[in-house]
């Protein structure tokens, strides 16, 4: 791992939702290659801070460099950055009038200008790397949550990506689809993808996390590795978190 | 068990042919009342009018007619000219309606704003008065004939109407038909080759601007190299109007102008309505693969819509065929105007009403078919 390159830096940042402070004076260096982990109680901004980092929301205070470009109003900088950084969601957000394959040659061919042949061929190398290039020709409405949401990750990795965003994204799985999404985020894992991961998924985040940040209301409020983190939390508040989150 | 299976199908049967029987019932009392109330009143029914010479002229005709046709034959000119008002209305009206229903949801306030204003004013306007509006502004802002604007040598604007040459064809025109089709089979294989090239390489051909060229190219060089076999019919002033010659006339301008303005309204809510209807995540998957806005709407939300756009918008293209009616008001020709004009003449109201209730079950009937058949395909493929 390559940690003196610094691939995500927010500083000091701010957000507000009207009147609602929603992130407080955020700071974070995400370095190349680095599996960080973001956990905390629901409503406390985690979507909304890793939102910020690929400018699906606007800031008002401070600045988000992404790959040596900071997310300003300006479009070619945001386009840029969205062409580099992948997200996988929720909800799976699968485009439903299109097959698994068009979903996933959309933006390469749309957004890259890959020759169509390309796209499709790289496509299907990444649907049969998340075990599921027999369902090419399916709608998503026609495959299972954990299908679905390995199909969002093939889509992300489709457009060759130097950083994956992830919200929540075993939050929407019925309990045995969990893992096979998971297997597929370690596996990327080992590839020294660099990775940031709002999760609940405790198992996961011993085992890959480099990094494990806790939020609460708009905050971080700690920052550990995994072992110390567990072990040994700082905060009440972090130590109250775990004890809800653990006895689950 | 079984008993109560039989009873449950056996009602419904029952009650529908009772309610059909009673249908059918009355139909047959209407039906022979109004034949003895039309003996009692000598008046002859049946279809033998419209084989007829009708006298009556007709000022918008597609098809060649003249006073001395039949009665049937003014009512096709009638059928063709409210074929293609509607079918023109449809085609500009639903082009209209998706640029305001996409610039209702636009983040641009103004450009926003004007299109709600733009469909409360016209949803809430009854569409005659809009008619009214279009057709005595069209003629208030329009010269007289002898003062007619003239932007083109052969083209003369006045309050009857855009006049311009008619073209007629000579020998040697096959030659520019001819040109023609190839140009148009050159631009067909051009579009496959752009998507092929698109397909392996990435990039495609400006198949667009090469087609565009040809086509206008091509049976130009032919049209000289025939010896130029077209003459124009030019129109000329003859004391108070314009003879020969094409013409637009400001009653059909007026009819499609409100029909489009007041159709591309409620299309506009629809599309709307579709656009609001799409999950806000995947705008977000879009936005965060990297598509920009235009992509987004015509990949992404757009193909969406038309599963909530299609069912109402099948009942305006409907309503926009039935409003085409409205015409007897401006003075368009469409089938009623000249229905109408037949039963003034002859009394064989009923017949002409009936041929009327016909033809626009015919044509809606159709278009629900084909609206139903699109609906079909855009429906979304789930478990
Ligand atoms: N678009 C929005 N407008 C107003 N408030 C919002 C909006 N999105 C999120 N919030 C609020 O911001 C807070 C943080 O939300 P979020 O980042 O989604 O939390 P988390 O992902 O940690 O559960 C919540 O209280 C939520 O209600
Ligand atoms: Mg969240």
């Amino acid at each position: 791992m390559d940690m003196s390159q610094v691939v995500i830096d927010v500083k000091g940042l701010n957000k507000w939702y009207g009147e609602f402070h929603v992130l407080k004076n955020i700071d974070l260096e995400v370095h190349k290659g680095e599996r960080i982990v973001i956990c905390g109680p629901s409503g406390s901004g985690k979507s909304t801070l890793i939102r910020c980092m690929n400018r699906l929301e606007r800031h008002q205070e401070g600045t988000i460099t992404v790959d040596g470009t900071e997310l300003t109003n300006n479009l070619k900088g945001i386009e840029k950055i969205r062409r580099e950084v992948g997200m996988v969601f929720q909800n799976f957000n699968l485009f439903p009038h299109m097959t698994v394959l068009e979903n996933l040659t959309l933006a390469p061919v749309w957004v890259r200008r890959m020759p169509r042949r390309e796209a499709e061929a790289t496509a299907m190398r990444y649907l049969e790397r998340v075990r599921i290039a027999e369902q090419a020709g399916k709608y998503p409405g026609q495959l299972s949550g954990g299908q679905q949401q390995r199909v969002a990750i093939a889509r992300a990795l489709c457009m060759s990506p130097n950083i994956l965003l992830f919200d929540e994204p075993t939050s929407a799985l019925d309990p045995e689809m969990i893992k096979e999404v998971l297997d597929v985020m370690v596996s990327l894992a080992e590839e020294d993808m660099t990775m940031v991961c709002v999760t609940h998924e405790m198992g996961f985040a011993r085992t890959v996390a480099d990094r494990i940040i806790f939020m609460d209301h708009g905050e971080i409020v700690e920052q550990n590795s995994p072992e110390e983190f567990f072990s040994n939390p700082q905060y009440d508040r972090t130590k109250l978190f775990l004890s809800q989150i653990l006895h689950h | 068990m079984q008993a109560f299976r039989l009873k449950e199908q056996l009602v419904p049967i029952l009650t529908q042919t009772l309610v059909v029987g009673a249908i059918l019932y009355v139909a047959l009392l209407l039906f022979q009342n109004t034949q003895a109330n039309l003996e009692a009143r000598n008046i002859a029914s049946g279809f033998g009018f419209l084989s007829v010479e009708s006298g009556m002229p007709i000022n918008d005709s597609l098809l060649a007619y003249a006073p001395a046709d039949t009665y049937g034959r003014a009512f096709l000119v009638g059928i063709v000219n409210t074929l293609f008002v509607s079918a023109l209305s449809i085609v500009l009206a639903t082009a209209l309606g998706v640029l305001v229903g996409v610039a209702r949801v636009s983040a641009n306030w103004l450009v926003a704003r004007l299109a709600a204003v733009y469909v409360e004013l016209f949803r809430n306007i009854p569409l005659l008065l809009t008619l009214f509006f279009c057709y005595s502004t069209l003629l208030a802002f329009l010269p007289a004939p002898r003062q007619s604007l003239s932007p083109l040598a052969g083209v003369f604007i006045n309050n009857r109407g855009v006049f311009a040459p008619r073209p007629h064809w000579l020998d040697g025109m096959g030659w520019v038909v001819l040109a023609l089709g190839l140009a148009a089979i050159g631009a067909v294989l051009l579009a496959r080759r752009s998507k092929r090239l698109r397909d392996e390489t990435g990039r495609g051909l400006p198949a667009g601007w090469i087609s565009l060229g040809l086509i206008a190219g091509l049976p130009t060089l032919a049209y000289f190299l025939a010896g130029r076999p077209i003459d124009f019919d030019v129109p000329t002033l003859h004391g108070f109007n314009f003879k020969g010659g094409m013409v637009l006339r400001p009653e059909f301008t007026a009819l499609l102008t409100g029909l489009v303005l007041y159709t591309a309204a409620f299309i506009g809510e629809n599309v709307r309505s579709g656009i609001q209807s799409v999950d806000k995540g995947q705008l977000d998957a879009a936005k965060a693969l990297g598509l920009r806005p235009g992509s987004i709407m015509r990949k992404v939300i757009l193909p969406q819509t038309l599963r909530v756009c299609i069912p109402a918008t099948t009942n305006d293209y409907t309503s926009l065929v039935k409003n085409s009616s409205l015409a007897v008001a401006i003075g368009y020709p469409d089938m009623v105007s000249i229905g109408g004009t037949i039963i003034g003449q002859n009394d064989q109201a009923i017949e002409v009403i009936g041929l009327w209730m016909a033809v626009y079950l015919t044509i809606n009937l159709v278009l629900s078919l084909g609206m139903n058949w699109c609906n079909a395909k855009v429906r979304l493929v789930e478990r």
